[in-house]
């Protein structure tokens, strides 16, 4: 293994680590916060208890986020000092930010998780909302750094070297709204349907257990919400990469040359020697209308760009794939359930089992989008700019972090799974038993 | 000032309460590891009680430093992480597994065993951190890293000098933390604290002389820089007046004044390294001045610590007021009523 790819490897994997607990502490803090407010409005026994499970979970899991964020903060410039060299001055300001946003975060988490006992009931919840709005805010300007590196902006490329910086424009880089929006509902989608999809299957083993119908209709309400404005977030963000990264565009569907009225192409296998994607269901034109509203609309095929630019396609194509399904998946049973609210009908057995196996479907679909805008932007560190390659560091002998992170990352998620199992399983089947906020 | 040298006092400033806070953190997690006597159970359960609200509060001045130092001396920070890949790394894991164990130990099983080897992990794992964190200082002040070796010596920290710093903050944080932890307790437990207090603070004394004496040798600017200086002297006499304040309030059983006087000293401490290196981010090849982003972001990021500062500093104070007491700063020992 080069240095090259075991820095990917490594970097890659800190951030499908990560970005789990991320998302949680973006989306977590809001369903807790929903169930504690529930309970203040009507002093339900059960929304309380349901506050406070979730608020455990959500302890045990921004802790990990934590740690696993400061690990990524390092090795942006243990692995990347090129890249960090270069792009630091520029989208260093959402990154300031952020860290603020962080702080805001861990402050009142720590009020929130320790203060049931301590604080008013009023400045309690005002802390949860606090703890929500600022995972938001970490999403949204961690989220503006990567889109830079797709779409650079705010400054001028002068013999090599930066020049012209001006901060504020790189932290609105073209598309920065559209990659924001979906990655905030990408959030809410996989936290609120993974939860959902365990109170689900209890609910099944549990059948009127009043606690995880009522975890249920506040998980699904969140997760159900966003899986179903994705969609239309997800139109938003292909127009845009269709005008920004055209490279992108043509791997992630899998369009190698051109064309006028190109097909919209579900399934299929890219290969880039013979520049054709075979066994592919094509509609005819949908990828001209869905990209630029326009079913004559020339799309631009990878062969408008030199080979040595296009990345690598079948991997983009089939994570592309992977997103796009499960994402229509989690949104056909979000409608569903919509339809059983508004009929005001309870979840039928058959209901509840869809659920409980999309429980996983937002978090694959979450990280098989990461995949999408990171392998469809290589050979690229920041588009266009700087390569992967030649941002990394010269440090050798990488695959010893490696390997070491490698076995870190595997035992704590299996730590963490272990305790979030012993929480669910602890958790009541109806009546709430009394709990301390934190032993 | 220039803004690099605000930018620089800045992140000083972030350094000094990462380590008053922080590292302090740290230094219970030394504790958990040294108790012992018919009070142990009690020192750890109050180790855990102080962390558990505020760590993670405390961690993020640590993502702050790193943050500030991409953005505005983004070539220093390339360079530290080349040069100090295997100790920043030491660092992370300990950071990681701290801060990760000592959750799991909160939310695993009360039994003794589980409770128990989640204890030691974060226990070494608080040594550990300390250890690699004043590693990193020392070696940046040593001048022992070229920034021109781009990374063909990824040992060049591994020297008596950058060893006995990290000893030496090892033994600051368990120092603050047992002088924090003599405040909370109360009874025989805080006599405990006062006694590991003093004993630390011993410790530190001969760590200070040891990386003091190497420095004349291995680390001569900031030798230099702490002997000959106009504002050596005084620097020298506020920390030695701290540290023996520190010592006379131990004994006499002030121990809100104890705790003031060795944040003070610690404090001193991290000034007087940061002041003696100045202006110098990693000596002798890096400056602020040579590490420098554009001043257009130097001064975007000035402004947004500005603003950050005003939300973050009243949010910190209600943290500490609400799980440290009425008066979570105070210096004076009132009499109880």
């Amino acid at each position: 293994m080069t240095d090259l790819l075991a820095a990917r490897w490594l970097f890659g994997l800190s951030l499908v680590f990560h970005i789990v607990f991320a998302a949680v502490g973006v989306a977590m803090p809001l369903l807790m916060v929903l169930a504690e407010w529930r309970f203040r409005r009507s002093g339900s026994a059960v929304h309380l208890e349901l506050a406070r499970r979730w608020a455990k979970g959500t302890a045990i899991l921004f802790a990990v986020g934590a740690v696993s964020g400061t690990v990524i903060s390092f090795e942006l410039g243990l692995l990347w000092p090129r890249f960090m060299a270069f792009a630091g001055p520029i989208i260093g300001m959402p990154f300031s930010l952020e860290g603020f946003a962080f702080f805001a975060e861990a402050i009142f988490l720590g009020i929130y998780l320790y203060g049931w006992d301590r604080v008013s009931p009023r400045v309690h919840l005002a802390s949860g909302v606090a703890v929500a709005a600022s995972g938001a805010a970490s999403a949204f300007f961690v989220t503006l750094a990567n889109a830079w590196m797709n779409a650079p902006a705010g400054f001028a490329m002068v013999a090599g070297a930066a020049a012209d910086v001006r901060p504020f424009a790189a932290m609105f880089p073209p598309g920065w709204a559209e990659e924001v929006v979906h990655v905030l509902l990408s959030s809410y989608a996989a936290t609120g349907f993974a939860v959902a999809g365990i109170h689900a299957a209890l609910l099944l083993r549990h059948p009127g257990s009043a606690f995880h119908r009522a975890a249920l209709g506040i998980a699904l309400g969140v997760g159900g919400a966003a899986a179903l404005l994705q969609p239309l977030s997800g139109d938003l963000s292909a127009r845009s990469v269709a005008v920004n990264q055209p490279v992108k565009l043509a791997a992630l569907e899998g369009q190698f040359e051109t064309e006028r009225g190109a097909p919209l192409r579900i399934g299929g296998l890219p290969d880039a020697e013979r520049r054709e994607t075979r066994w592919a269901l094509e509609i005819p034109r949908g990828l001209s209308l869905l990209a630029f509203h326009d079913p004559d609309a020339e799309v631009k095929g990878l062969s408008a760009f030199p080979r040595e630019e296009w990345p690598n396609t079948r991997l983009v194509h089939l994570a592309f794939q992977v997103m796009v399904g499960l994402g229509t998946l989690l949104a056909a049973l979000s409608a569903g359930w919509l339809l059983l609210r508004l009929r005001r009908r309870e979840p039928p057995r058959l209901f509840l089992r869809a659920v409980a196996l999309a429980a996983p479907a937002g978090f694959l679909a979450l990280e098989a989008g990461w995949l999408v805008t990171e392998w469809g932007r290589q050979p690229y560190a920041v588009r266009g700019v700087l390569t992967t390659a030649g941002a990394v560091t010269p440090v050798r002998s990488l695959a010893v972090p490696l390997v070491a992170f490698t076995l870190l990352y595997l035992f704590l998620g299996a730590v963490t799974a272990v305790l979030l199992r012993r929480q669910i399983v602890e958790a009541p089947g109806g009546a709430a038993a009394a709990g301390g906020g934190a032993p | 000032m220039s803004p690099p040298d605000l930018l620089g006092a800045a992140i000083l400033a972030a350094l000094v309460l990462y380590a008053l806070l922080g590292g302090a953190d740290f230094g219970g997690g030394v504790w958990d590891l040294l108790a012992s006597g018919p009070r142990r159970a009690e020192q750890r359960a109050l180790v855990e009680r102080a962390l558990g609200p505020i760590w993670e509060a405390n961690h993020v001045w640590l993502v702050l430093v790193v943050v500030v130092l991409f953005t505005g001396f983004p070539a220093a920070f390339a360079a530290i992480s080349i040069e100090l890949f295997v100790p920043l790394v030491l660092l992370l894991v300990g950071i990681v597994l701290r801060g990760a164990a000592f959750t799991f130990r909160t939310y695993d099983r009360p039994d003794d065993r589980v409770q128990a080897r989640w204890g030691l992990v974060f226990s070494a794992s608080s040594v550990l951190a300390p250890l690699a964190l004043g590693v990193v200082v020392g070696a940046l002040a040593s001048g022992r890293l070229r920034v021109a070796a781009g990374g063909a010596e990824p040992f060049a920290w591994l020297a008596p000098f950058p060893l006995a710093v990290g000893l030496f903050a090892a033994a600051l944080f368990a120092y603050l933390a047992a002088t924090y932890l003599a405040v909370e307790a109360e009874g025989a437990l805080r006599d405990d604290f006062r006694r590991r207090a003093a004993g630390a603070g011993l410790a530190v004394f001969g760590c200070a002389l040891l990386a003091g004496a190497l420095s004349w040798r291995e680390a001569p600017v900031v030798f230099a820089g702490l002997t000959a200086r106009g504002w050596s002297l005084p620097l020298h006499l506020g920390t030695g007046a701290a540290a023996v304040a520190a010592f006379a309030a131990l004994f006499r059983g002030r121990v809100r004044a104890a705790r003031a006087a060795a944040a003070i000293q610690v404090a001193l401490i991290v000034l007087g390294w940061g002041a003696s290196q100045h202006p110098y981010l990693v000596v002798p090849d890096l400056t602020l001045e040579a590490a420098s982003a554009p001043r257009v972001t130097q001064v975007a990021l000035l402004w947004a610590l500005a603003g950050g500062g005003v939300l973050l500093f009243p949010a910190l104070y209600a943290l500490f007021r609400v799980f440290k007491g009425e008066r979570p700063f105070a210096v004076v020992d009132r009499r109880r009523s």
